[in-house]
């Protein structure tokens, strides 16, 4: 028994000096010399490995941003590919600095599990994709339909939710994989298939015919995807919110990786001149080089550039733009100001 | 003819009817003896040509075989430029190209190894087993780069090199912690036994892919901040320590099928305990365990593939970050067609040895 309490007390204390050391993770990373980032083990257009057996795509973009804002070099970065199982406790333990792997923000997470989101870069929500020669129009009008669905998910409570709200059946054809729920909606096992709305339309886009199926309208849950770490260092978590925040911002003021060099010497806009540097220490503030807002965009580009690159409508995923447009545009892309 | 007579006894033998010999004969026997029969028959051979036709439509006839990406892939058939061009990552992982050849010289060298250990004929065999001995260490060198070597971290391990790491390593490690275990649960010392008979219990009351996660996820809670222990080799021990459980109660088997009778002798000759296990019983029992052993080796390096789920890119997790290129999407199929053959490959030639194995240690007792 006695062994037993000093087994659990020592436990205790080196559980203790966990969340001691890692209160300066911004000092930690620096001493590593590159960041620790787990992104997703493959998802079309957020990460995937490309021919040479890089990783690549809009979520592991956003690591390559982080590293720019602290050593100005994109590839001063480590990925861990971490699945939805092992994803928060690689974070929690230490294993990664930052987690950019597509994850919604929700209030359990935030609160309940010890994270800390720090922004949201692309709404995301889920949606249905099903054949035009169902005749079927929209989401509300598919009683007694048959669906593939993603066992385990929170896909799978909302497609409960929504049809019960509706007072509609449904017949849920359990799936385990996202390949596998693609293979099985052509296969015609079943009518309609769902998941988030950027998946839809990347499965979409690899069918012989994509003009034989449609993405309903209708928009069945909010799923703000973003960018999170570890709950307890306050300065950590600001470096990463105002990376994000750079990038959107620098949308919004026309700056982009072409001409982010020629603007930062100064310009008439006291915005850009404060974001890049010119004028003011707000690295100071964060803890960083003067110009940590040039390399993320001269290295990664803005928002609206990385999401061109890798969603864009010349992607093979062509998404539109919808609510992850700037605020001035119609969406709900909103940075606060540089100030 | 007819007419011809013979006498009596005297008729010489005549061949047998046609349809009853040759190809025809075994034709009708087997495959035509009846209405019922013949209908399968007929039903299995339209079957088996409409499934290989389909198959080798789908795989060669309309494959495309080159290109940049699925939209060269226009034949309609499978789209097999994705494994050409990802080919070395589904062998390599992201192991820099140019320190490759050192993977190439491990793998090679594990032949060596393996040599005189797998053929007792092998010829210098006493001197090649400690070549045996030490290739564990030549191989870690060799892969993780030690003494001079440029290091390579294990994150950029991954495709078939993974899984071999890990059922190597997993199999000749839990080998001799098998046999221990199987020795400590019949052993007359209470404590060994009970030790034994615990670990063994919870290991094989426990799911492979729980133990992956208390691996991948609970470890580092208990571990003090800053102690780097990587993945990999918690992986590793957790594959051997499974593999053991389930090797021990194999070989437990083979012990128990060995008189009694055979101890006492050893005992009478005055063998010592290990003497006698070494020399008398183990060679004994584990020859009789030889298929069982081999099945779980077999099963044990097909469980690897479980590490995708974990994050490791093993063959299947280095498809899955491939079909997430939307250069690529889509072609699941082709991959995982791939992946199988490469499987398929490796475990053909373990039981290929095994049945070697068997044949040349039949000594007539064993059925």
């Amino acid at each position: 028994m006695k062994q037993a309490v000093s087994a659990l007390a020592t436990a205790g204390s080196i559980a203790f000096l966990a969340s001691a050391a890692s209160a300066a993770t911004l000092d930690d990373v620096r001493a590593k010399g590159f960041v620790q980032c787990g992104i997703n083990t493959g998802l079309a257009g957020f990460a995937f490995t490309d021919d040479a057996g890089e990783w690549d795509g809009f979520d592991v973009a956003f690591c390559r941003a982080v590293a720019s804002a602290i050593f100005g070099d994109a590839t001063a970065v480590k990925f861990t590919p971490l699945t939805g199982k092992t994803r928060f406790e690689a974070l929690k333990s230490g294993e990664v600095d930052v987690l950019s792997r597509n994850t919604t923000w929700t209030l359990s997470r935030d609160a309940d599990l010890g994270l800390t989101f720090v922004g949201v870069n692309y709404y995301d929500g889920q949606g249905f994709i099903g054949r035009k020669a169902l005749g079927v129009g929209s989401a509300t009008e598919l009683d007694g339909a048959s669906v593939c669905i993603q066992t385990g998910t929170t896909t799978e409570l909302n497609l409960a939710d929504f049809f019960r709200a509706n007072d509609m059946s449904y017949e849920p054809v359990p799936i385990e994989t996202n390949e596998e729920a693609r293979t099985s909606y052509i296969a015609e096992r079943c009518d309609v298939y769902t998941t988030d709305a950027s998946g839809l339309a990347a499965s979409r886009s690899t069918f012989e015919n994509p003009d034989d199926h449609m993405v309903y309208p209708e928009i069945i849950s909010k799923e703000p995807l973003g960018p999170l770490v570890r709950q307890g260092d306050d300065e950590w978590a600001d470096l990463i919110r105002w990376t994000l925040n750079v990038m959107i911002n620098a949308e919004e003021y026309g700056v982009n990786s072409g001409n982010v060099e020629d603007l930062a010497g100064g310009t008439d806009n006291p915005e850009i001149n404060r974001m890049l540097g010119s004028e003011g220490n707000m690295h100071e503030m964060l803890g960083v080089d003067q110009t940590w807002a040039v390399s993320i965009i001269k290295n990664v580009g803005n928002y609206g550039e990385v999401f061109d690159r890798y969603l864009g409508p010349d992607t093979p995923i062509a998404l539109q733009r919808g609510l992850n447009a700037l605020w001035t545009d119609g969406g709900i892309l909103y940075a606060p100001p540089i100030r | 003819m007819a007419n011809t007579s013979y006498e009596v006894g005297k008729h010489p033998d005549l061949p047998p009817p046609v349809a009853t010999v040759g190809v025809v004969g075994w034709v009708r026997t087997n495959l035509f003896s009846s209405w019922i029969n013949a209908l399968l028959t007929v039903g299995a051979i339209a079957l088996i040509v409409y499934v290989t036709t389909g198959i080798y439509g789908w795989a060669y006839l309309r494959a495309d075989f080159a290109g940049e990406s699925r939209f060269d892939c226009t034949s309609g058939g499978a789209c097999w430029a994705l494994i050409g061009a990802r080919f070395s990552q589904f062998i390599y992982g992201f192991y820099p190209v140019e320190l490759r050849w050192r993977v190439n010289l491990a793998f090679v060298l594990l032949f060596v190894a393996l040599w005189p250990l797998l053929f007792t004929n092998a010829p210098f065999r006493r001197y090649t087993l400690w070549f045996s001995a030490a290739y564990p260490i030549i191989a870690y060198i060799l892969i993780m780069g030690r003494f001079g070597l440029e290091p390579v971290e294990t994150a950029k391990f991954g495709g078939m090199m993974l899984t071999m790491i890990i059922g190597v390593t997993g199999i000749a490690a839990s080998l001799p912690l098998g046999i221990l275990l199987a020795l400590g649960r019949r052993s007359d010392m209470l404590l060994i036994r009970i030790l034994s008979v615990g670990f063994i219990e919870f290991i094989r009351g426990v799911p492979l892919i729980t133990l992956l996660f208390v691996a991948s996820t609970l470890l580092n809670f208990f571990l003090p901040p800053g102690t780097f222990f990587d993945l990999l080799l918690r992986v590793l021990i957790m594959v051997t320590l499974f593999s053991a459980a389930y090797l021990a109660e194999v070989i437990r088997g083979g012990l128990q099928a060995i008189p009694r009778g055979q101890e006492e002798a050893a005992s009478a000759l005055g063998l010592s305990y290990w003497k006698s296990m070494y020399l008398i019983i183990l060679p004994q029992a584990l020859k009789i365990s030889i298929p069982g052993i081999v099945n779980s080796f077999i099963a044990l390096f097909k469980d690897t593939t479980l590490v995708s789920i974990i994050g490791l890119l093993d063959p299947i997790g280095i498809g899955r970050a491939a079909l997430a290129d939307s250069k690529w999407q889509g072609l699941g199929p082709e991959v995982y067609v791939f992946v199988a053959i490469l499987f398929w490959i490796c475990t053909f030639a373990m039981s290929r040895y095994s049945i070697y194995l068997e044949r040349k240690l039949e000594t007539g007792h064993a059925s």
